[in-house]
């Protein structure tokens, strides 16, 4: 059953076996980047890329990868696609690359570029593990956008820059929350994510003891 | 040969180096030209915003851009000890990198710590003024590049000011790492919009201007001198004074400025 499988490694991490929620990896880089929903989104992409891209290229050479130095070959094809992602932002995007500033290089530290590569792209075909990759980065970016959309409706009254809640600084109603600026309101928020989401999936929640 | 042998390892360590680097070297190379074009752009942007010439916000063309840039901006290299225009038998102006020369050995100079108000240690011997030409060709503003250290990061900005030489006509920022939401609000257009019409100097030619720590009380004899903190954000707020205080000052633009006064006296009398 090729094709249920090649489905399965692509939705699944979306909200079945989320990245973040449920394998709680690549927060840190979900607290730095999503004070506004347009730089969320700018890194949502840039990891499916880095992500699809980097888990098909350790695939591909993945019978050739000497297991003594698998970490620091990962390591280097990710970092490399990370530069060429920096590089393509600065060229094309320069705003949103203005915003991200130093967290595009922090992709290369996310778990989750690692984690997959490690445990799906050694042992499985490019092109699945290509699709395990985007389906994990699609994950991640679910809750990168989840967050970045409280964190700036309520933060700063905006969605995508425009004002939805008139400020009360600037005459409006609406006294923004300083906190959701800050990166601890991202773990709260987050952690509110895996609370509504282990409601509806209980077999999610860890055994005890 | 076996996958775990020695010759295996160096061969893939060696391969992978070098596909990975020629990627990347290509994408550097070739990207260099859309980027620097970004940069300069977005300098240009901050220049004619400063100087309130284009609008915030409003999506200006590249032509329209340049044209305004022709038209109305008149760029001169200052050497900042002496404030007199430097030329080509200097400099090569047209391809002098201002934000390059400041960490040149050769052609920035270190900042006595007492005077090193904008925390930058270096600053470039030569900086760009963009002289706004108004009707008639005499000079209508100045807009001079300003920077310094916030809270975490280097804030880059330009100030305008007015033909007089000390009355602010615009600020910007257009490049810093302060926090999103506090320190970040230097980009605000409400903020910078308090900017227009305060004083630097006072009779006595002492620079005034400052941003508070807190609201301006309208009632204080000095609001002409002042701006409003950014809330939640002192150090970036301070930075700002001080940066400010260092770039109008007698270190940095002080004697070009000086000159700039004496010409517009004359030119009054005249």
């Amino acid at each position: 059953m090729p094709e249920t499988k090649a489905k399965d490694v692509l939705i699944d991490p979306i909200f079945r076996n989320n990245p973040i929620a449920l394998q709680v990896l690549g927060i840190c880089s979900a607290l730095a980047v999503t004070t506004k929903v347009e730089t969320s989104v700018a890194m949502a992409l840039s990891v499916v890329f880095v992500l699809g891209c980097s888990n098909a290229a350790v695939s591909l050479i993945r019978n050739f990868i000497p297991t003594n130095i698998r970490i620091i070959v990962q390591m280097t094809i990710i970092a490399s696609l990370v530069i060429v992602v920096d590089q393509m932002l600065q060229a094309f995007a320069f705003d949103a690359s203005k915003q991200m500033s130093v967290f595009v290089g922090l992709i290369i530290t996310n778990c989750i570029v690692m984690g997959r590569a490690e445990a799906f792209a050694m042992k499985n075909p490019p092109l699945i593990s290509a699709l395990d990759g985007i389906g994990n980065a699609i994950g991640y970016s679910v809750i990168l956008i989840v967050v970045g959309f409280v964190r700036e409706l309520f933060g700063s009254g905006a969605i995508w820059g425009y004002q939805v809640f008139p400020l009360s600084t600037e005459g409006g109603w609406y006294v923004a929350n300083g906190l959701l600026l800050l990166p601890p309101s991202a773990f709260f928020i987050i952690g509110l994510f895996i609370w509504v989401l282990r409601t509806f999936k209980p077999e999610q929640v860890e055994q005890e003891g | 040969m076996k996958r775990d042998s020695t010759a295996q390892t160096l061969l893939v360590a060696t391969l992978l180096c070098v596909v990975c680097s020629v990627i990347v070297a290509s994408a550097a190379v070739g990207l260099r030209h859309f980027q620097l074009e970004n940069k300069q752009l977005d300098q240009k942007k901050n220049v004619l915003i400063a100087a309130g010439l284009i609008e915030e916000g409003r999506a200006v063309s590249q032509q329209e851009m340049d044209r305004l840039f022709s038209e109305k901006i008149h760029r001169v290299l200052i050497d900042l000890k002496t404030g007199k225009v430097v030329d080509s038998s200097v400099i090569d102006v047209e391809n002098y990198d201002q934000r390059e020369a400041a960490s040149d050995p050769a052609r920035s100079q270190s900042i006595e710590p007492a005077a090193d108000l904008a925390r930058i240690k270096r600053r470039e011997k030569y900086a760009f003024v963009y002289e706004v030409v108004g009707a008639g060709g005499s000079v209508d503003q100045l807009v001079l590049p300003i920077y310094g250290k916030g809270l975490w990061s280097t804030l880059y900005g330009f100030l305008a000011l007015a033909s007089d030489g000390n009355t602010v006509r615009g600020i910007t920022f257009y490049e810093h790492g302060e926090t999103a939401g506090l320190g970040a609000e230097v980009e605000n257009p409400k903020w910078r919009a308090i900017w227009p019409g305060k004083q630097v100097f006072d009779e006595s030619g002492d620079i005034r201007l400052e941003v508070l720590k807190g609201h301006v009380s309208p009632t204080s004899p000095d609001v002409k001198y002042e701006v409003d903190g950014i809330s939640g954000a002192t150090i970036t707020s301070k930075g700002v004074s001080q940066l400010i205080r260092y770039w109008l000052g007698p270190d940095a633009f002080g004697p070009f400025l000086e000159q700039f006064h004496q010409q517009q006296d004359q030119g009054a009398d005249a």
